[in-house]
């Protein structure tokens, strides 16, 4: 197992080294030390490595992963796993902001509390926050599911189109457009799936209560100016 | 005895004027503000306010056909392993594949490398198309980062920051539901048939401090090996052009108020950004005073119409230029050969600015498979190659004029300005006079 020391070794030797890595490579688990808050460790990987991150990191972490299985043992800075295609991220600690950014794929896991932003104008990724998130999540968000296990701040789902948001808290308000929506069996199923992926169990999905689109602003009508 | 007054010709009000009047009728019968494609329509200063000198006994100048008149230029090469060689230095701005048709797209590829130079994506992602036939594509990464994905960014030869442009900086992407089809639809994960206003803001970082950050996980992804662009609407030159240095970037694009777009309100177009005229000095200014003129290199866009344009950018200190509106009249754009269809769209040719509807009759900025199909991306990739040859082969003519080897050794000493906004633009003397406003003697 290759282990990259960031005390020692160069952001540029661990970025090169993953994606130098050639699907199907026998040396494909990674083991990084000593992060010590360093900005995009680990990004553009586009082979199923599994990373293990052994500390706290800053801005990007993961960022543009395609297809990598990346756990990180701390927190995060803003925007882990931003524009993510596939592949899996689970943050031990807390979030920073804007986490899963614009993603279009793949799974993030947040055992802590995630910050403001997080699944901001998300467009396919599956998120599943085991704390609370912060204001003006899923700032249009297009697609995919945001499951929060705690509270969710103000303006959620903010001018929002077809993403799901699930929160089993309580959530502070709603954002322009975004309403609530009725939880049918379908939902339940996608909020097990989830749950069950990222390693969480005892927790019943009927405690959710989803939020989408209202679907009223998407095609401008002066009647709505307001909420522009 | 009454007072009778004498008729008098009617006069109409310069304050409310014809177009004001319409203006106000039709916001008054509509509720909604005007949308509308292109860059702005008023006055503004501009090339057109400044002439070159051209040789005399103190500069002599270059044969015309016979001495070498150099025109290539090279972006990146700052930090990038792989900087963009181009053969001239006028390149095609960023034009969404959404915004145009498949053919138009394709017809820009075409010839923008029948002319040797890059053209750029846009807002909604690289379709195949477009790469096949763009020897020098650039990715644009944008706001809004529909369609942005690895591979992607991986098979760009450059990659272009886009915080705003001039038609509209502090502005959003905006595409109408007319427009949004099947398939543009799904490259920007959108329902069908939808507004889509795509955010005036990036996701995920905000000011110079987050950008430096943006920009290395950008250049770690790519293996540090693109060239990494910046492009600003025309607003603060000076601070914007220092902020992109500092945050790392390898090219500054300002793009000034002339810049055109898909589609955006009238009233940002004509009211917000500085005229092209005006960014160049204080952007150069700004890379001289850090030592990178020339290192990080300036492309200025908005309302390049000729090879006289493309001088004098480069004589106040550009790198390059960058067009879009003009390149799509070379493709056919407000042709009046389409002048009837014109007509019953309510305009004529040269006015036509709805790019926004999709119903262009000439094809270039629509999704309707019918109209899309006027446009022949062969022949208007010819269009577009001759017409960049013809700026080319103009500026050239101007730069041996001034005695100049390589169109990079044109110099402000070379121009003089014809008013005395253009001066104080510019810095360049007033025709006649060795002075312009700001400087201390006349």
């Amino acid at each position: 197992m290759p282990t990259f020391d960031l005390s020692i070794s160069s952001l540029r030797e661990l970025n090169g080294a993953l994606h130098r890595v050639e699907e199907g490579s026998n040396d494909i688990h990674f083991d990084i030390v000593n992060p010590r808050g360093h900005h995009a460790v680990a990004v553009g990987v586009s082979t199923h490595l599994t990373i293990s991150i052994n500390g706290s990191v800053g801005y990007y972490c993961a960022g543009m992963n395609d297809g990598a299985d990346i756990v990180i043992h701390g927190s995060v800075g803003p925007g882990v796993a931003e524009n993510m295609m596939s592949g899996t991220v689970v943050v031990e600690g807390d979030a920073s902001q804007y986490a899963g950014a614009t993603a279009h794929g793949g799974l993030l896991v947040i055992r802590g509390n995630a910050s403001s932003r997080c699944g901001i104008s998300m467009k396919g990724i599956d998120i599943v926050v085991q704390g609370n998130i912060g204001h003006m999540s899923a700032f249009m968000g297009q697609a995919g599911n945001l499951v929060v296990l705690g509270n969710a701040g103000d303006a959620l789902g903010d001018s929002i189109y077809e993403a799901r948001l699930f929160v089993r808290g309580r959530v502070e308000s709603l954002g322009s457009d975004c309403i609530e929506k009725e939880m049918r069996a379908e939902h339940h199923e996608i909020i097990a799936d989830l749950l069950r992926r990222a390693g969480i169990s005892n927790v019943d999905t009927a405690e959710f209560r989803r939020y989408g689109s209202a679907r009223k602003l998407y095609n401008f009508h002066v009647d709505n100016a307001d909420a522009y | 005895m009454s007072y009778v007054n004498p008729p008098t010709p009617p006069r109409k009000s310069a304050t409310f004027d014809d177009a004001t009047l319409a203006e106000i009728r039709r916001a008054a019968a509509t509720g909604i503000y005007d949308i509308r494609g292109g860059g702005t329509k008023r006055k503004v200063p501009n090339f057109d306010d400044l002439l070159f000198l051209g040789a005399s006994m103190s500069r002599y100048p270059l044969e015309g056909y016979r001495e070498k008149c150099e025109t290539n230029v090279v972006l990146g090469t700052r930090y990038a392993k792989k900087p963009i060689k181009l053969k001239i230095p006028i390149t095609i701005a960023g034009m969404s594949f959404g915004a145009l048709s498949a053919p138009a797209k394709e017809a820009l590829g075409r010839g923008a490398t029948l002319a040797g130079t890059s053209t750029t994506t846009g807002d909604g992602g690289m379709t195949d198309g477009e790469r096949a036939h763009s020897q020098i594509l650039v990715y644009q990464y944008l706001p809004s980062r529909y369609g942005m994905n690895l591979r992607d960014l991986r098979r760009a030869d450059a990659i272009e920051v886009v915080i705003g442009q001039g038609a509209k900086p502090g502005g959003g992407g905006m595409l109408l539901g007319q427009k949004i089809s099947d398939r543009v639809a799904e490259m920007r994960t959108l329902p069908k048939g939808i507004d889509q206003r795509s955010a005036c803001r990036h996701p995920d970082w905000t000011g110079p401090d987050d950008l430096e950050i943006k920009i290395t996980e950008l250049r770690e992804i790519t293996d540090w090996e693109k060239p990494i662009y910046v492009k600003v609407g025309g607003a603060r030159p000076y601070y914007d052009t220092a902020l992109a240095v500092k945050s790392g970037a390898d090219v500054i694009v300002i793009d000034g108020m002339q810049g055109g777009t898909a589609a955006t309100q009238d009233v940002f177009i004509e009211h917000v950004g500085l005229p092209t005229l005006a960014c160049i000095r204080p952007a150069v200014q700004a890379l001289q005073e850090l030592g990178m003129h020339r290192k990080v290199q300036l492309v200025i866009s908005g309302g390049i119409r000729s090879g006289a344009d493309v001088a004098k950018a480069l004589a106040l200190g550009a790198d390059a230029v960058s067009i879009g509106t003009a390149a799509l009249v070379a493709l056919g754009d407000n042709d009046p050969r389409w002048e009837e269809e014109y007509q019953k769209l309510g305009t004529t040719a040269g006015a036509y600015d709805d790019w926004h509807e999709g119903k262009d009759p000439a094809g270039i900025t629509t999704q309707e498979p019918e109209l899309a199909a006027r446009l022949d991306p062969v022949s208007g990739g010819r269009r577009l190659a001759n017409y960049l040859a013809v700026m080319t082969l103009e500026a050239q003519t101007i730069a041996r004029a001034c005695g100049k080897s390589h169109l990079h050794n044109l110099e402000p000493e070379d121009i003089c300005a014809l008013t005395l906004e253009a001066a104080a633009m510019t810095q360049v003397p007033l025709a006649g006079t060795n002075w312009f406003p700001g400087k201390g003697t006349f």
